[in-house]
């Protein structure tokens, strides 16, 4: 009896510490006689230390573009190298390029759009509830053109130590030849670096350069600024290197995934940066809500109705799914657009699923002549079964659709990567109320019967 | 208890009914894509006016709201600071672009043009195309996990088909209603055939979950028999199971305003096929097919 109290326990925590997370701010105030209260609850933000790594969230809904809007990035590309007639192919894999980057920093749920007006080639990029600009534009921005130069001959002669960008000459090795960049450390002091692993192509190409160089520096330029120019030592086969310098962990895992994530085929200028407004007004989100507000009454009565107490329970069981869904959203950043108000509405139409599974069971265990108590652990460890089979059915699209490992013939949309979070969330959330948490409250008001 | 089996063929030719109708729209007139997939115009502009002297209040709805009363179908209206607001269109030519321009003003006062661009789409070709190909990858999986799960292909086969068939159902649907209500499909459109598809796979394992069981405690009985009695335990389950799923929909159909209209009807409609197929398609499909199979091997080992 003692693990189901601390099951109880746990269940109830959970439920407050979501209640908590969930609460907008509320102002409270109040006048009893000589009680004066005028306070502000909820709207609390989390703001602590935990292993000497500081912990911030300020615990806010992100909505998306249409709900909220954001901040509005005009990039103007550069074709004046690129021929006539690609450049709207040049102009769509730009938008390919920055919609990798912007996913990989984690903004979900952003708008990238190419452009056009007479001979000029645009990029509208929209972050949805970004409030650092700065940042948000160098992610953007940058085109992390990497390349290889050696010392060109005229500055062979000179035998100063250092040498000026100019000195080196263009080898034909660039980012391009790149397969992968990762973070790394030195073997013999530690410091941070970056791995570069070249195609078969980048490889042998690197191979013949160094092979010529031997004694020589080599320049890595990242945007036509010398990075490091280490020396080389001896020709290098198998198409690895390292770039090392005076870099930050930090710097090195940012520079590697601009590495991985492409150089923009063409250079792109700023245009212009501003905030924007929703593109959908209050009354049509107004509205949503309120008929996910009808429709999920419309589910609770019809499960009261038609399962009676246990129904009721189940009832309390979703209003928990509802509030730790909500509160994932708010601690992990999860960006809301409308579609996405309406999915988890749906989700929590889906939600009961599990104890309309369970339920069914017990009838037909009650109708067997099993005792009651007997029945309801009997229910659930029967429903299990199809509800684990069908859940992870559902898990391995998520899976799929979410792509965690990056693969690159997959799909790695924001918005499609967005959808099955958010399934996956409410899956398992689901499995959680529906299971553990029904089953406790079942047993709390059945006990003794 | 309700014979499911004795009906398969009508079930099969009910689906075929509904089925035919959708591939031939399909292939005719295909889906009408929007804004989304087709990219569009975006203009810019800003009120010299002022607001206040504009008289708007109520700010990018009102102004949408006005556009729609004219009789432009704008995408959406953002405000991109004071006065100045972003209007997304379908293409349009400059003359087009002139008379939107000129019917503001003239309810609006002075007007200035920000910019005038041709907009690319914000869900290009390659995503539809990866998010299909994982689609395919997730149900081949799924196939996989099935088949082990129960101890035979058959079982993984029949689920994917019934799958593909509520995928087609809706895809079809979108595709009448594109020709008959101009009803479009845009990147909501891709998350709800994505739904149905997982809908439908979870409602086909609670019923082959119940053959399964059955299968340990009646060894002896035929398939059919399970089948059918499958079907009816979790026929409640099932029904009950949509039904909220249906509420939700319905009252996000009708009250949910325009914006997520057609996605709530799109999900109501692979809701109701989800449930359909896996009773009427998943579940008989597997008698049908065992049956095939035995009488290959009946005619093999008569033929030898």
């Amino acid at each position: 009896m003692k693990s189901h109290r601390f099951v109880l326990f746990s269940i109830l925590a959970i439920f407050l510490v979501s209640a908590l997370i969930d609460l907008p701010p509320i102002p409270v105030k109040f006048h009893w006689g000589k009680i004066n209260i005028d306070k502000r609850i909820g709207g609390y933000r989390l703001d602590f230390e935990l292993f000497g790594k500081r912990i911030q969230n300020n615990l806010e809904l992100r909505r998306g573009l249409d709900l909220q809007g954001g901040v509005h990035v005009v990039l103007n590309a550069d074709m004046e190298k690129i021929p006539a007639g690609d450049r709207s192919t040049a102009l769509e894999s730009a938008r390919r390029v920055i919609e990798r980057r912007v996913n990989f920093y984690g903004v979900s749920e952003a708008n990238i759009q190419t452009s056009r007006a007479g001979n000029d080639y645009r990029l509208i990029v929209e972050l949805p509830g970004v409030t650092d600009v700065s940042q948000a534009l160098s992610v953007i921005g940058q085109t992390a053109q990497l390349d290889f130069r050696e010392l060109s001959i005229s500055a062979n002669e000179a035998t100063s130590a250092a040498f000026r960008a100019d000195d080196f000459s263009i080898t034909g090795l660039t980012g391009a030849d790149l397969t992968r960049a990762y973070a790394s450390f030195d073997q013999s002091n530690g410091a941070p670096e970056v791995s570069l692993e070249f195609s078969p192509e980048g490889g042998r190409k690197f191979e013949e350069i160094t092979k010529r160089n031997v004694g020589k520096p080599l320049a890595i330029f990242l945007d036509n600024v010398v990075l490091s120019s280490p020396r080389v030592d001896e020709p290098i086969s198998g198409g690895k290197a390292v770039i090392r310098g005076q870099f930050t962990l930090d710097e090195v895992k940012a520079l590697s995934i601009q590495l991985n994530a492409g150089a923009l085929p063409v250079p792109v200028k700023v245009l212009e940066q501003r905030s924007i407004g929703a593109t959908l007004g209050q009354s049509s989100v107004d509205k949503s809500i309120f008929a996910g507000a009808i429709g999920l009454f419309l589910v609770a009565v019809f499960m009261a109705f038609y399962y009676g107490r246990l129904g009721l329970l189940a009832d309390v069981a979703l209003l928990i799914y509802g509030l730790i869904t909500l509160a994932l959203y708010k601690l992990f950043g999860v960006v809301l657009t409308l579609p996405g108000v309406a999915g988890f509405i749906l989700s929590m139409g889906m939600a009961v699923d599990a104890n309309i599974l369970i339920f069914e069971r017990l009838r037909e265990e009650i109708r067997l002549g099993r005792p009651l108590l007997a029945a309801i652990e009997m229910s659930f460890q029967r429903a299990w079964d199809s509800i684990r089979d069908a859940n992870a059915c559902t898990l391995i699209i998520c899976f799929i659709l979410f792509n965690p490992l990056n693969w690159s013939f997959l799909n790695s949309s924001g918005m499609v990567r967005g959808f099955a979070l958010t399934l996956a969330v409410g899956v398992v959330i689901s499995l959680f109320t529906g299971i553990v948490v029904s089953r406790n409250l079942i047993r709390l008001f059945y006990k003794g019967k | 208890m309700f014979d499911f089996i004795k009906f398969k063929y009508l079930f099969f030719f009910i689906s075929l009914a509904y089925l035919i109708p959708g591939m031939i729209a399909l292939g005719m007139w295909g889906l009408k894509p929007a804004i989304d997939f087709t990219g569009g115009a975006v203009l810019e502009v800003v009120f010299t006016g002022g607001k206040e002297k504009a008289g708007f209040a109520g700010g990018s709805s009102e102004l949408k709201a006005f556009l729609f009363a004219k009789d432009i179908p704008v995408e959406s209206v953002q405000s991109s600071g004071k006065n100045q607001y972003i209007l997304r269109t379908k293409p349009m030519d400059d003359s087009r672009k002139n008379e939107i321009t000129k019917i503001m003003s003239d309810q609006y006062g002075p007007i200035t043009e920000l910019r005038f661009e041709t907009l690319g789409p914000t869900l290009g070709q390659e995503t539809l195309v990866r998010a299909a190909l994982a689609v395919v990858l997730g149900l081949l999986l799924i196939f996989i996990y099935i088949a082990y799960q129960f101890h035979d292909y058959v079982f993984g086969a029949a689920a994917i088909i019934a799958t593909v068939h509520d995928g087609l159902v809706v895809l079809g649907s979108l595709s009448l209603l594109g020709h008959f209500f101009n009803v479009e499909v845009d990147v909501l459109f891709v998350t709800a055939l994505l739904t149905t598809l997982s809908f439908s796979v979870h409602d086909t394992v609670v019923v082959y979950d119940r053959i399964r069981e059955s299968v340990k405690h009646f060894p002896q009985a035929s398939l059919e028999t399970l089948v059918n009695k499958a079907s009816n335990e979790t026929l409640v389950r099932s029904l009950n199971n949509s039904l909220t799923v249906v509420f939700m929909l319905t009252a996000l159909f009708l009250l949910g305003g325009p914006t997520i209209k057609w996605f709530s009807l799109t999900l109501l409609i692979g809701t109701i096929t989800g449930t359909y197929s896996s009773v009427c398609t998943a579940a008989p499909l597997l008698v049908v097919w065992r049956d095939f199979i035995r009488k290959q091997l009946w005619k093999k080992k008569s033929g030898s």
